[in-house]
Protein backbone atom coordinates (compact mmCIF):
# COMPACT_ATOMS: atom_id res chain seq x y z
CA UNK A 1 0.00 0.00 0.00
CA UNK A 2 2.86 2.23 1.12
CA UNK A 3 4.29 1.74 -2.16
CA UNK A 4 1.48 2.08 -4.69
CA UNK A 5 1.06 5.25 -3.00
CA UNK A 6 5.08 6.25 -3.34
CA UNK A 7 4.12 5.06 -6.94
CA UNK A 8 1.68 7.81 -7.80
CA UNK A 9 3.57 10.59 -5.86
CA UNK A 10 6.72 10.47 -7.40
CA UNK A 11 4.82 10.15 -11.13
CA UNK A 12 2.50 13.23 -9.75
CA UNK A 13 5.84 15.15 -9.09
CA UNK A 14 7.39 15.05 -12.94
CA UNK A 15 4.35 17.21 -13.89
CA UNK A 16 5.59 20.01 -11.75
CA UNK A 17 7.76 22.29 -13.76
CA UNK A 18 10.77 24.57 -11.94
CA UNK A 19 8.76 27.42 -10.37
CA UNK A 20 5.18 26.34 -10.58
CA UNK A 21 2.83 27.38 -7.38
CA UNK A 22 1.67 24.00 -5.84
CA UNK A 23 -0.98 23.64 -3.55
CA UNK A 24 -1.06 19.74 -2.13
CA UNK A 25 -3.75 18.43 -0.20
CA UNK A 26 -4.03 16.35 3.06
CA UNK A 27 -2.48 12.94 2.56
CA UNK A 28 -0.92 11.23 -0.40
CA UNK A 29 -0.44 14.45 -1.95
CA UNK A 30 1.39 15.49 0.95
CA UNK A 31 4.14 13.13 0.11
CA UNK A 32 4.25 14.63 -3.61
CA UNK A 33 6.76 17.05 -2.05
CA UNK A 34 9.32 14.31 -1.57
CA UNK A 35 9.70 13.41 -4.86
CA UNK A 36 10.53 16.86 -6.94
CA UNK A 37 12.94 15.89 -9.29
CA UNK A 38 16.28 17.90 -8.98
CA UNK A 39 16.84 21.03 -10.46
CA UNK A 40 13.05 22.05 -9.91
CA UNK A 41 11.97 24.37 -7.47
CA UNK A 42 8.56 24.99 -6.73
CA UNK A 43 6.73 27.02 -4.65
CA UNK A 44 4.38 25.66 -1.84
CA UNK A 45 1.34 27.40 -1.42
CA UNK A 46 -0.58 26.35 2.07
CA UNK A 47 -4.29 27.90 1.98
CA UNK A 48 -3.38 29.07 5.93
CA UNK A 49 -1.85 31.31 4.94
CA UNK A 50 1.62 30.50 3.24
CA UNK A 51 3.10 30.68 0.02
CA UNK A 52 7.02 29.16 0.24
CA UNK A 53 5.91 26.23 2.81
CA UNK A 54 9.44 24.31 3.75
CA UNK A 55 9.43 20.72 5.00
CA UNK A 56 8.30 19.61 8.26
CA UNK A 57 10.30 20.85 11.48
CA UNK A 58 12.61 18.57 13.67
CA UNK A 59 11.21 17.29 16.61
CA UNK A 60 11.63 20.47 19.32
CA UNK A 61 11.79 22.52 17.08
CA UNK A 62 8.75 23.73 16.01
CA UNK A 63 6.93 27.17 16.06
CA UNK A 64 3.68 26.73 17.68
CA UNK A 65 2.65 29.56 15.60
CA UNK A 66 3.52 27.74 11.67
CA UNK A 67 1.07 25.44 10.41
CA UNK A 68 0.03 23.54 7.40
CA UNK A 69 -3.54 23.18 6.50
CA UNK A 70 -3.65 19.24 7.59
CA UNK A 71 -2.73 21.59 10.79
CA UNK A 72 0.99 19.80 11.37
CA UNK A 73 3.65 21.79 12.63
CA UNK A 74 5.65 22.98 9.44
CA UNK A 75 8.58 25.27 8.04
CA UNK A 76 9.06 28.39 5.53
CA UNK A 77 11.64 28.24 3.21
CA UNK A 78 13.66 31.59 2.37
CA UNK A 79 12.06 34.02 0.51
CA UNK A 80 8.30 33.08 2.14
CA UNK A 81 5.29 35.04 2.98
CA UNK A 82 2.64 34.81 5.37
CA UNK A 83 -1.17 35.90 4.38
CA UNK A 84 -4.54 35.96 6.14
CA UNK A 85 -7.29 33.49 4.60
CA UNK A 86 -8.70 36.12 2.25
CA UNK A 87 -5.68 36.99 0.62
CA UNK A 88 -5.08 32.94 0.33
CA UNK A 89 -8.33 32.75 -1.17
CA UNK A 90 -7.57 35.58 -3.63
CA UNK A 91 -4.28 33.93 -4.81
CA UNK A 92 -6.05 30.63 -5.27
CA UNK A 93 -8.89 31.98 -7.25
CA UNK A 94 -7.08 34.89 -9.21
CA UNK A 95 -4.96 31.78 -10.91
CA UNK A 96 -2.09 32.61 -9.48
CA UNK A 97 -1.66 28.77 -8.21
CA UNK A 98 -0.24 26.51 -11.06
CA UNK A 99 -1.36 23.02 -10.44
CA UNK A 100 -3.27 21.64 -7.16
CA UNK A 101 -3.00 17.65 -6.46
CA UNK A 102 -5.78 16.84 -4.34
CA UNK A 103 -7.88 13.22 -3.72
CA UNK A 104 -11.02 12.17 -5.03
CA UNK A 105 -14.09 9.85 -3.79
CA UNK A 106 -15.01 10.05 -7.33
CA UNK A 107 -14.27 11.42 -10.51
CA UNK A 108 -16.23 11.03 -13.80
CA UNK A 109 -15.70 11.02 -17.57
CA UNK A 110 -16.71 14.87 -18.14
CA UNK A 111 -14.08 15.95 -15.30
CA UNK A 112 -16.48 16.41 -12.52
CA UNK A 113 -15.23 15.98 -9.02
CA UNK A 114 -16.58 14.63 -5.79
CA UNK A 115 -13.98 14.62 -2.93
CA UNK A 116 -15.97 16.13 -0.02
CA UNK A 117 -18.96 14.89 1.50
CA UNK A 118 -20.38 11.29 1.48
CA UNK A 119 -24.23 12.27 2.72
CA UNK A 120 -25.82 10.82 6.09
CA UNK A 121 -21.99 9.22 6.47
CA UNK A 122 -18.95 11.93 6.39
CA UNK A 123 -19.66 15.25 6.05
CA UNK A 124 -16.62 16.60 6.65
CA UNK A 125 -16.49 19.51 4.79
CA UNK A 126 -15.28 21.19 1.81
CA UNK A 127 -12.42 23.42 3.32
CA UNK A 128 -10.33 24.88 0.92
CA UNK A 129 -11.16 22.59 -2.10
CA UNK A 130 -13.97 24.12 -3.95
CA UNK A 131 -11.58 27.01 -4.39
CA UNK A 132 -8.42 24.92 -5.45
CA UNK A 133 -9.83 23.27 -8.03
CA UNK A 134 -11.91 25.90 -9.85
CA UNK A 135 -8.84 28.49 -9.49
CA UNK A 136 -5.68 26.33 -9.95
CA UNK A 137 -4.50 26.04 -13.59
CA UNK A 138 -4.18 22.36 -13.38
CA UNK A 139 -6.18 19.94 -11.46
CA UNK A 140 -4.58 16.49 -11.27
CA UNK A 141 -6.47 13.94 -8.99
CA UNK A 142 -3.92 11.55 -6.88
CA UNK A 143 -5.58 8.54 -6.16
CA UNK A 144 -5.74 4.60 -5.86
CA UNK A 145 -8.03 3.62 -8.93
CA UNK A 146 -10.39 2.02 -6.99
CA UNK A 147 -12.02 1.73 -3.39
CA UNK A 148 -11.31 -1.87 -2.32
CA UNK A 149 -12.70 -3.20 -5.74
CA UNK A 150 -15.62 -0.16 -6.41
CA UNK A 151 -15.03 1.99 -9.44
CA UNK A 152 -13.96 5.74 -8.70
CA UNK A 153 -13.72 6.91 -12.15
CA UNK A 154 -17.33 6.85 -13.51
CA UNK A 155 -19.45 7.66 -16.29
CA UNK A 156 -21.44 9.92 -14.02
CA UNK A 157 -20.36 11.00 -10.41
CA UNK A 158 -22.92 9.56 -7.79
CA UNK A 159 -21.87 12.02 -4.64
CA UNK A 160 -22.32 15.90 -4.57
CA UNK A 161 -20.02 17.59 -6.40
CA UNK A 162 -17.08 19.58 -5.30
CA UNK A 163 -16.91 21.21 -8.74
CA UNK A 164 -17.97 20.45 -12.67
CA UNK A 165 -15.45 19.68 -14.87
CA UNK A 166 -12.00 20.62 -13.63
CA UNK A 167 -9.72 17.82 -13.47
CA UNK A 168 -6.73 17.62 -15.75
CA UNK A 169 -5.34 14.75 -15.02
CA UNK A 170 -5.55 11.53 -12.72
CA UNK A 171 -2.30 9.49 -11.69
CA UNK A 172 -3.25 5.95 -10.01
CA UNK A 173 -1.25 3.23 -9.72
CA UNK A 174 -2.19 1.34 -12.72
CA UNK A 175 -1.36 4.40 -14.77
CA UNK A 176 -1.89 7.82 -16.17
CA UNK A 177 -5.03 9.54 -17.41
CA UNK A 178 -5.30 12.79 -19.08
CA UNK A 179 -9.16 14.81 -20.35
CA UNK A 180 -9.24 14.82 -23.57
CA UNK A 181 -12.86 15.51 -25.45
CA UNK A 182 -15.11 12.73 -24.36
CA UNK A 183 -13.72 11.53 -21.57
CA UNK A 184 -10.21 10.51 -20.24
CA UNK A 185 -7.08 9.11 -22.10
CA UNK A 186 -5.01 6.91 -20.96
CA UNK A 187 -1.50 8.09 -21.72
CA UNK A 188 0.60 5.89 -19.02
CA UNK A 189 0.26 2.46 -18.10
CA UNK A 190 2.07 0.48 -14.94
CA UNK A 191 3.83 -2.93 -16.22
CA UNK A 192 1.91 -4.50 -13.62
CA UNK A 193 -1.18 -4.00 -15.79
CA UNK A 194 -2.85 -4.47 -18.93
CA UNK A 195 -5.01 -2.11 -20.64
CA UNK A 196 -7.83 -4.57 -20.16
CA UNK A 197 -7.36 -4.93 -16.53
CA UNK A 198 -6.80 -0.83 -15.87
CA UNK A 199 -10.76 -0.42 -18.12
CA UNK A 200 -12.26 -3.22 -15.93
CA UNK A 201 -11.28 -1.08 -13.05
CA UNK A 202 -12.78 1.91 -14.47
CA UNK A 203 -16.49 2.07 -15.35
CA UNK A 204 -16.07 4.67 -17.78
CA UNK A 205 -14.60 3.87 -21.22
CA UNK A 206 -11.07 4.63 -21.60
CA UNK A 207 -9.63 6.12 -24.62
CA UNK A 208 -6.09 4.23 -25.11
CA UNK A 209 -3.60 6.55 -26.17
CA UNK A 210 -2.05 5.91 -29.52
CA UNK A 211 1.30 6.73 -28.08
CA UNK A 212 0.48 4.60 -24.61
CA UNK A 213 3.42 4.67 -22.53
CA UNK A 214 5.09 3.26 -19.56
CA UNK A 215 4.58 4.62 -16.51
CA UNK A 216 7.59 4.78 -14.81
CA UNK A 217 8.50 4.63 -11.41
CA UNK A 218 11.89 6.32 -11.13
CA UNK B 1 -7.26 57.05 24.56
CA UNK B 2 -10.02 55.07 25.73
CA UNK B 3 -9.11 52.50 27.71
CA UNK B 4 -9.62 49.03 26.02
CA UNK B 5 -7.47 46.83 28.63
CA UNK B 6 -9.34 44.44 30.13
CA UNK B 7 -9.40 40.80 31.96
CA UNK B 8 -11.10 37.82 29.84
CA UNK B 9 -14.42 37.99 32.04
CA UNK B 10 -14.80 41.48 31.66
CA UNK B 11 -14.35 41.58 27.76
CA UNK B 12 -16.98 38.80 27.52
CA UNK B 13 -19.46 39.83 29.88
CA UNK B 14 -21.55 41.27 27.06
CA UNK B 15 -21.46 38.10 25.48
CA UNK B 16 -25.15 36.66 25.80
CA UNK B 17 -26.96 33.35 25.36
CA UNK B 18 -28.22 33.06 21.97
CA UNK B 19 -25.12 35.66 20.47
CA UNK B 20 -23.04 35.47 17.05
CA UNK B 21 -19.84 34.87 17.46
CA UNK B 22 -16.51 34.75 15.21
CA UNK B 23 -13.73 33.64 15.99
CA UNK B 24 -10.29 33.32 14.61
CA UNK B 25 -7.90 30.65 13.58
CA UNK B 26 -7.52 27.80 11.52
CA UNK B 27 -7.66 24.17 13.56
CA UNK B 28 -7.14 26.56 16.87
CA UNK B 29 -3.91 28.32 15.37
CA UNK B 30 -4.60 31.38 15.95
CA UNK B 31 -7.29 31.36 17.69
CA UNK B 32 -7.27 33.08 21.51
CA UNK B 33 -7.96 30.45 24.12
CA UNK B 34 -7.92 32.93 26.89
CA UNK B 35 -11.08 34.09 25.41
CA UNK B 36 -12.55 30.72 24.50
CA UNK B 37 -11.69 30.20 27.91
CA UNK B 38 -13.81 32.86 29.41
CA UNK B 39 -16.62 32.02 27.37
CA UNK B 40 -16.69 28.64 28.78
CA UNK B 41 -16.94 29.65 32.36
CA UNK B 42 -19.87 31.96 31.55
CA UNK B 43 -21.59 28.92 30.23
CA UNK B 44 -23.36 31.17 27.69
CA UNK B 45 -25.51 28.99 25.47
CA UNK B 46 -27.17 28.75 22.25
CA UNK B 47 -24.32 30.40 19.98
CA UNK B 48 -23.84 30.64 16.35
CA UNK B 49 -19.99 30.59 16.06
CA UNK B 50 -18.49 31.30 12.50
CA UNK B 51 -15.09 29.69 12.58
CA UNK B 52 -13.13 28.21 9.68
CA UNK B 53 -13.47 24.88 11.65
CA UNK B 54 -13.99 23.07 14.76
CA UNK B 55 -10.92 23.08 15.96
CA UNK B 56 -10.00 19.91 18.03
CA UNK B 57 -11.68 18.32 21.25
CA UNK B 58 -9.99 20.62 24.23
CA UNK B 59 -8.71 23.07 21.66
CA UNK B 60 -10.17 26.37 20.04
CA UNK B 61 -13.93 26.55 19.80
CA UNK B 62 -13.55 22.52 20.06
CA UNK B 63 -13.89 23.60 23.81
CA UNK B 64 -17.10 25.53 23.69
CA UNK B 65 -17.88 22.31 21.29
CA UNK B 66 -17.47 19.71 24.10
CA UNK B 67 -19.69 22.10 26.72
CA UNK B 68 -22.46 21.91 24.37
CA UNK B 69 -22.63 25.73 24.22
CA UNK B 70 -22.54 25.96 20.11
CA UNK B 71 -26.13 25.68 18.26
CA UNK B 72 -24.59 26.93 15.22
CA UNK B 73 -21.26 26.60 13.61
CA UNK B 74 -20.79 28.33 10.15
CA UNK B 75 -17.59 26.37 8.91
CA UNK B 76 -15.67 25.37 6.39
CA UNK B 77 -14.23 21.73 7.16
CA UNK B 78 -15.21 19.82 10.54
CA UNK B 79 -13.68 16.74 9.83
CA UNK B 80 -10.99 16.82 12.20
CA UNK B 81 -12.90 17.03 15.29
CA UNK B 82 -14.94 13.88 15.52
CA UNK B 83 -17.30 15.43 18.20
CA UNK B 84 -19.14 17.53 15.31
CA UNK B 85 -20.10 14.30 13.92
CA UNK B 86 -21.35 12.67 17.36
CA UNK B 87 -23.50 16.19 17.87
CA UNK B 88 -25.03 16.54 14.33
CA UNK B 89 -26.39 13.07 14.49
CA UNK B 90 -27.59 12.99 18.32
CA UNK B 91 -30.95 11.77 18.92
CA UNK B 92 -31.08 14.73 22.07
CA UNK B 93 -33.03 17.86 20.34
CA UNK B 94 -31.32 20.55 22.66
CA UNK B 95 -28.21 19.31 22.16
CA UNK B 96 -28.22 18.94 17.92
CA UNK B 97 -25.82 20.62 16.57
CA UNK B 98 -26.80 22.51 13.06
CA UNK B 99 -23.46 23.08 11.02
CA UNK B 100 -23.40 24.76 7.88
CA UNK B 101 -20.77 23.94 5.65
CA UNK B 102 -18.98 26.82 3.17
CA UNK B 103 -16.31 26.97 0.85
CA UNK B 104 -13.49 28.52 2.56
CA UNK B 105 -12.46 31.25 0.29
CA UNK B 106 -16.38 32.09 -0.23
CA UNK B 107 -16.78 32.10 3.84
CA UNK B 108 -13.56 34.12 4.55
CA UNK B 109 -14.66 36.78 1.15
CA UNK B 110 -18.26 36.68 2.89
CA UNK B 111 -16.54 38.26 6.19
CA UNK B 112 -13.89 40.80 3.99
CA UNK B 113 -16.96 42.19 2.46
CA UNK B 114 -19.09 42.66 5.28
CA UNK B 115 -15.68 44.27 6.87
CA UNK B 116 -15.15 46.65 4.07
CA UNK B 117 -19.11 47.31 2.90
CA UNK B 118 -19.91 45.16 -0.02
CA UNK B 119 -23.31 44.16 -0.99
CA UNK B 120 -21.67 40.37 -1.59
CA UNK B 121 -19.44 39.29 -4.55
CA UNK B 122 -19.19 37.21 -7.57
CA UNK B 123 -17.18 33.89 -7.22
CA UNK B 124 -16.74 31.25 -9.43
CA UNK B 125 -16.79 28.52 -6.74
CA UNK B 126 -19.70 25.97 -5.57
CA UNK B 127 -21.18 26.73 -9.31
CA UNK B 128 -23.20 23.38 -9.98
CA UNK B 129 -22.97 21.98 -6.39
CA UNK B 130 -25.51 21.94 -3.70
CA UNK B 131 -23.36 25.18 -2.39
CA UNK B 132 -25.94 27.06 -4.71
CA UNK B 133 -28.63 25.98 -2.18
CA UNK B 134 -27.68 28.25 0.33
CA UNK B 135 -29.40 30.90 1.79
CA UNK B 136 -26.58 33.18 1.75
CA UNK B 137 -26.24 32.66 -2.55
CA UNK B 138 -28.43 34.81 -4.06
CA UNK B 139 -28.30 33.69 -7.38
CA UNK B 140 -26.42 32.47 -10.07
CA UNK B 141 -24.99 34.92 -12.42
CA UNK B 142 -23.66 35.12 -15.32
CA UNK B 143 -21.22 37.83 -16.65
CA UNK B 144 -19.08 38.06 -19.64
CA UNK B 145 -20.13 34.30 -20.67
CA UNK B 146 -18.58 33.03 -17.12
CA UNK B 147 -20.86 31.68 -14.58
CA UNK B 148 -20.50 32.66 -11.11
CA UNK B 149 -22.68 32.70 -7.83
CA UNK B 150 -23.79 36.04 -6.01
CA UNK B 151 -22.72 35.00 -2.27
CA UNK B 152 -23.75 37.63 0.30
CA UNK B 153 -21.53 38.96 3.17
CA UNK B 154 -21.45 37.60 7.12
CA UNK B 155 -21.62 40.04 9.61
CA UNK B 156 -21.45 38.89 13.94
CA UNK B 157 -22.09 40.68 17.43
CA UNK B 158 -19.01 39.82 18.44
CA UNK B 159 -15.38 38.70 17.07
CA UNK B 160 -12.64 37.25 18.89
CA UNK B 161 -9.34 37.76 17.51
CA UNK B 162 -6.09 36.51 18.37
CA UNK B 163 -2.92 38.75 18.27
CA UNK B 164 0.62 38.13 18.64
CA UNK B 165 1.41 41.67 19.55
CA UNK B 166 -1.27 44.12 20.50
CA UNK B 167 -0.92 47.65 21.48
CA UNK B 168 -2.80 49.39 24.24
CA UNK B 169 -4.83 50.98 21.25
CA UNK B 170 -5.40 47.96 19.34
CA UNK B 171 -3.38 48.10 16.70
CA UNK B 172 -2.39 44.44 15.86
CA UNK B 173 0.27 42.19 14.51
CA UNK B 174 0.32 38.05 13.62
CA UNK B 175 3.00 35.61 13.95
CA UNK B 176 3.37 32.83 10.95
CA UNK B 177 0.14 31.24 10.26
CA UNK B 178 -2.31 32.62 13.04
CA UNK B 179 -3.57 35.48 11.04
CA UNK B 180 -6.14 33.69 9.06
CA UNK B 181 -9.28 35.06 9.50
CA UNK B 182 -8.57 37.35 12.53
CA UNK B 183 -7.89 40.43 9.95
CA UNK B 184 -11.19 40.09 8.01
CA UNK B 185 -12.81 39.35 11.44
CA UNK B 186 -11.53 42.36 13.20
CA UNK B 187 -13.86 44.41 10.41
CA UNK B 188 -17.00 42.44 10.37
CA UNK B 189 -18.32 42.37 14.23
CA UNK B 190 -20.06 45.01 16.25
CA UNK B 191 -17.47 44.23 19.43
CA UNK B 192 -14.27 43.31 18.68
CA UNK B 193 -11.99 41.59 21.45
CA UNK B 194 -8.23 40.73 20.94
CA UNK B 195 -6.50 38.01 23.04
CA UNK B 196 -3.25 39.19 22.75
CA UNK B 197 -0.04 37.13 23.74
CA UNK B 198 1.94 41.00 24.46
CA UNK B 199 0.69 43.71 25.19
CA UNK B 200 3.06 46.81 24.34
CA UNK B 201 3.07 50.78 24.32
CA UNK B 202 1.30 52.79 21.75
CA UNK B 203 3.87 53.38 19.36
CA UNK B 204 6.21 50.47 20.03
CA UNK B 205 5.04 48.27 17.30
CA UNK B 206 6.70 49.99 13.36
CA UNK B 207 3.58 50.99 11.67
CA UNK B 208 4.88 49.15 8.67
CA UNK B 209 4.07 45.97 10.67
CA UNK B 210 0.60 46.96 12.12
CA UNK B 211 -1.76 44.28 10.14
CA UNK B 212 -4.89 44.87 12.06
CA UNK B 213 -5.68 48.98 12.98
CA UNK B 214 -6.62 49.65 16.95
CA UNK B 215 -9.93 51.58 15.14
CA UNK B 216 -11.52 48.04 14.78
CA UNK B 217 -10.48 46.71 17.98
CA UNK B 218 -13.16 47.20 21.37
CA UNK B 219 -10.87 45.16 23.86
CA UNK B 220 -7.76 44.16 24.61
CA UNK B 221 -6.98 41.08 26.76
CA UNK B 222 -3.28 40.24 27.27
CA UNK B 223 -2.15 36.71 28.81
CA UNK B 224 -2.61 35.02 25.54
CA UNK B 225 0.35 31.84 25.89
CA UNK B 226 1.50 30.37 22.80
CA UNK B 227 0.21 26.78 22.47
CA UNK B 228 2.03 24.27 24.36
CA UNK B 229 3.05 20.73 22.07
Amino acid sequence: MADLKARIAKRVAKELKDGDVVNLGIGLPTMVANYIPDGVDIVLQSENGIMGMGPAPEPGKEDVDIVNAGAQYVTVNPGAMFFDSATSFGIIRGGHVDATILGALEVDKHGNLANWIVPGKMVPGMGGAMDLVVGAKKVIVAMQHTQKGKHKILDECTLPYTALNVVDMIVTEMGVMIKVDGGYMLTEIHPDFTVEQVQEATQCKLIISPDLKQMEEE
Amino acid sequence: MIDKIKTADEAVANIQDGATIMVGGFMACGTPEILIDALVRKNVRNLTIICNDAGVPGRGVGKLLSNGQIKTLIASHVGLNPEVAARMNTDVEEDKLECILIPQGTLAERIRSASCGLGGFLTPTGVGTIVEDGDYVECRMTVDGKDYLLVKPLRAEFALIRGSVTDKFGNTTYNGTTQTFNPMMAGAADYVIVGACEVVEVGEIDPNHVVTSGIFVDAIVGGEKPWQI
